[in-house]
């Protein structure tokens, strides 16, 4: 990190990571017990990990003079790292909160370990950890690139993505000591929330900046979605998040929202972190390495622009349907219904424009697995956004609704959409990024893809069977009018599809670890720079 | 059109407030008049907030991450009537700062829970659902016997009544004395549990040790608690009915 980086910059770092210890000490100090005091402390050792670093370089070498005609590629390198470390946390946890399902004793009896609390650790590890981090990386590079110039500063990206990182570890730690706020995929503390702002203002404003210095006249489709992604949740996160802390010393608050009002702008943001979290950045990622991978131009540039402003327009409205025949009023209900089923049109457009630019590249996809991810993942893309507009039907969701159902169709999209894409493009981006053209092991990118096909199908057709089985058995009546099943018998049906969920999850993890080791090797055997350059010399800063 | 966008492309700053725009209106439609329209809820007279007591069960509901497996919401369809007991209506969850409606069933809905089962029942059914469910797959939760801490209890009732809970001058005060007198219904501070809170809500030694206040106590009374904080979706179903 810190060869990179000029001595100014290394000062400027050092002045951040003093303040950043500062606020941990504060935090530390005002709360003096508690998780938030625990997260002081570690913000602390954070902020004076990375003065030590900076300090003790502020009188090595100069960074290369020609560094500003080279892309600058360190902080995706490092990204991509913390994407695949949080890919092995997140999943396997996943695996082991699957396994308690099958087999509850199977945890230690501290309340750190009990299932509760470690259900939103494998969420947010994958939504915030893995998600996020390959969002913001694969961001950068694509900005970059398309923009055709070095990114605007070299010191806010590093902020951007160590800031990100220690929300995300705020947050699974908070989590495992009993410090949520319950609200599904924002769980936490009003601090952890408002630390989150603040790098996303950070990483706002360094997009903007970097599309400011750009050698192209048109800001390509990617970065439209990387923006829609970088805004909405932006909007999403302050508006579900506003809440009252019950003391500025102790992690505690209550959100300002209550009962109904509540549950709307709950769905409104869970729905929408679907869509602006888990969609439309990586559709981002996928309108520009697919067309890299696949050496050919996106299908139909017209079909893009229809796909991304009915992306953006649609997918707000859509959150209600989560609330069929609840006590949110009717009208609300069938608005979320309605735009859930128009929503399909731009989502197959997207689909069908990243399957279209395959044709005349078939040959690639049966040759290169890197490839063969990004199709799956488009073909996974299609799928789940059909099951998502055919589950908001009102009477289909009495059915699938609290199910397990709705389980199998959310890892349709995360296992099968978006973390295909993600691995098809780091497979893309790290040889490019060590100076190489392939991965260390080709063999292994193709067990991974295997591993990773054959997991999901495993795990989104048992959760299909579990969720119907599940839906049918609770509004089945005997003749003489009485219901059919009790509630535990229900639970019983269930423990075959525990079992195959737990190890398509397993093998899915196995395909990330396996990625994870074949990355790293990649990246150790590194020989220089990525070859490609923006176009036009930076002039000097 | 596409000469429009093809100029807007130009412009990051247009493609930024083009994008505000077109991911505000939906949000705006829905949830605005969900504060405007008077029927979406209507609070029924003898709604009541929950006690201290049952406040500090419903966070460690919420710290143990119970709304992972169960709702608190009955839709209005038959079967969930004919297992769980009238729907929800949106009045029960105007107190909750957050709502726990939840969003999956791994186990059963929780709406209608109070006074279902004995507080012997939920006590070894926390810890150790398989001592009175064979077939259970929930956790077991056998730290719910440590002592309760009640020293966020009375800045809590404040910070909710600034949100609009009914919670009086007196609530917040006497929040920690309250929490104990509900599980020591023959102690002295009884009266005046009675006094702020009146008979309704359930006093009793929840987790059957007199001599301490514990996370147990909390919870069960929580649990008892839930559906019973006004009679209004029984009365609706009963004049339905006739």
């Amino acid at each position: 990190m810190t060869a990179s980086l000029t001595v100014a910059e290394r000062r400027i770092g050092l002045l951040i990571s003093i303040l950043l210890a500062l606020m941990g000490l504060v935090m530390a100090a005002a709360a003096g017990h508690g998780v938030m005091s625990l997260h002081g402390f570690m913000a602390l050792a954070l902020g004076l990990g990375l003065a030590f670093i900076l300090g003790g370089s502020l009188y090595e070498a100069e960074a290369p003079a020609d560094r500003l005609s080279r892309y600058y590629d360190a902080p995706t390198r490092f990204g991509i790292s913390m994407t695949l470390i949080w890919a092995m946390i997140g999943m396997a946890v996943g695996v082991w909160v699957a396994a308690l399902l099958y087999w509850p004793e199977g945890t230690p009896a501290w309340p750190a370990t009990s299932f509760g609390r470690l259900r939103p650790v494998h969420t947010t590890g994958i939504i915030f950890g893995f998600g996020g981090n390959a969002l913001i990386a694969t961001s950068f590079h694509v900005l970059q690139r398309t923009s055709r110039a070095r990114l605007a500063d070299s010191v806010s990206p590093w902020a951007v993505l160590i800031g990100y990182n220690l929300f995300c570890v705020w947050a699974v730690t908070g989590y495992m000591l009993g410090s949520t706020q319950s609200k599904e995929y924002a769980e936490a503390e009003w601090y952890a929330d408002i630390w989150l702002v603040v790098i996303w203002v950070t990483y706002f404003v360094l997009y903007l900046r970097t599309l400011a210095r750009r050698n192209e006249p048109h800001i390509y489709v990617a970065n439209w979605y990387y923006l829609a992604f970088i805004l909405v949740v932006a909007m999403l996160h302050i508006v579900n998040n506003l809440a009252l802390p019950v003391q500025w010393t102790s992690a505690e608050s209550f959100p300002i929202w209550a009962g109904v009002q509540d549950a709307m702008v709950q769905w409104w943001y869970g729905h929408n972190a679907v869509a602006f979290f888990l969609t439309s950045g990586f559709l981002g990622m996928l309108y520009y390495f697919l067309p890299v991978r696949s050496g050919r131009p996106i299908w139909s540039y017209r079909l893009s622009i229809v796909s991304f402003w009915g992306i953006v327009f649609f997918y707000i409205w859509v959150g209600s349907h989560h609330l069929h025949y609840t006590a949110l009023p009717f009208w609300a209900q069938t608005l979320g219904m309605t735009f859930s089923i128009m929503l399909l049109v731009p989502s197959w457009a997207s689909a069908g424009n990243a399957i279209a630019t395959l044709n005349g590249a078939w040959h690639k996809v049966r040759d290169d697995a890197t490839l063969r991810f990004m199709f799956v993942a488009a073909v996974f893309y299609g799928l789940s956004t059909f099951e998502g507009s055919f589950l908001a039907i009102r009477p289909v969701n009495s059915l699938s609704h609290y199910t397990d159902w709705t389980v199998g169709h959310v890892h349709s999209g995360t296992l099968g959409w978006v973390a295909m894409i993600v691995f098809g493009a780091i497979y893309t981006i790290v040889p490019q990024l060590s100076g190489k053209t392939d991965m260390a092991s080709a063999t292994a990118v193709e067990w991974h893809f295997w591993l990773a096909v054959s997991g999901t199908l495993i795990y989104v057709i048992s959760m299909w069977n579990a969720g119907i089985t599940q839906g049918l058995m609770w509004r089945a009546y005997e003749e003489n009018g009485a219901l059919s099943y009790s509630f535990v018998e229900s639970v019983e049906a269930m423990a075959p599809y525990y079992l195959l969920r737990t190890i398509g999850g397993g093998l899915f993890l196995a395909g990330a670890v396996i990625c994870a080791w074949n990355c790293r090797v990649t990246m150790r055997r590194a020989v220089g720079h990525a070859t490609d350059r923006p176009l036009v010399a930076q002039p000097a800063e | 059109m596409l000469k429009l966008h093809y100029n807007l492309e130009k412009i990051s700053m247009g493609l930024v407030a083009a994008i505000i725009l077109a991911a505000s209106v939906g949000g705006i439609v829905e949830i605005a008049p969900l504060f405007t329209i008077d029927e979406t809820v209507e609070l029924p007279d003898d709604l009541r907030p929950h006690t201290p007591l049952e406040l500090a069960g419903r966070e460690i509901y919420i710290r143990e991450g119970c709304y992972a497996c169960h709702s608190q919401m009955v839709r209005s369809l038959a079967d969930e009537l004919d297992r769980y007991g009238p729907y929800s209506l949106a009045s029960e969850s105007a107190y909750d700062h957050p709502m726990l409606w939840g969003s999956k069933r791994t186990g059963p809905d929780l709406a209608r829970l109070g006074e279902k089962y004995s507080d012997a029942w939920h006590v070894a059914h926390l810890i150790n659902p398989r001592d009175v469910v064979p077939a259970s797959i929930m956790p077991s939760y056998p730290w719910l016997t440590r002592s309760l801490d009640t020293e966020l209890l009375s800045p809590s009732l404040a910070t909710l009544a600034r949100l609009g809970v009914p919670y009086d001058e007196a609530m917040i005060a006497a929040a920690d004395a309250d929490a104990a007198a509900q599980s020591r219904p023959d102690s002295d501070a009884m009266d005046g549990f009675i006094e702020r809170y009146g008979e309704r809500p359930a006093a009793r030694d929840f987790d059957g040790d007199p001599s301490r206040l514990t996370e147990m106590d909390a919870v069960v009374a929580y649990l008892q608690s839930l559906g019973t904080l006004t009679d209004a979706p029984y009365q609706i179903l009963t004049e339905g009915g006739q």
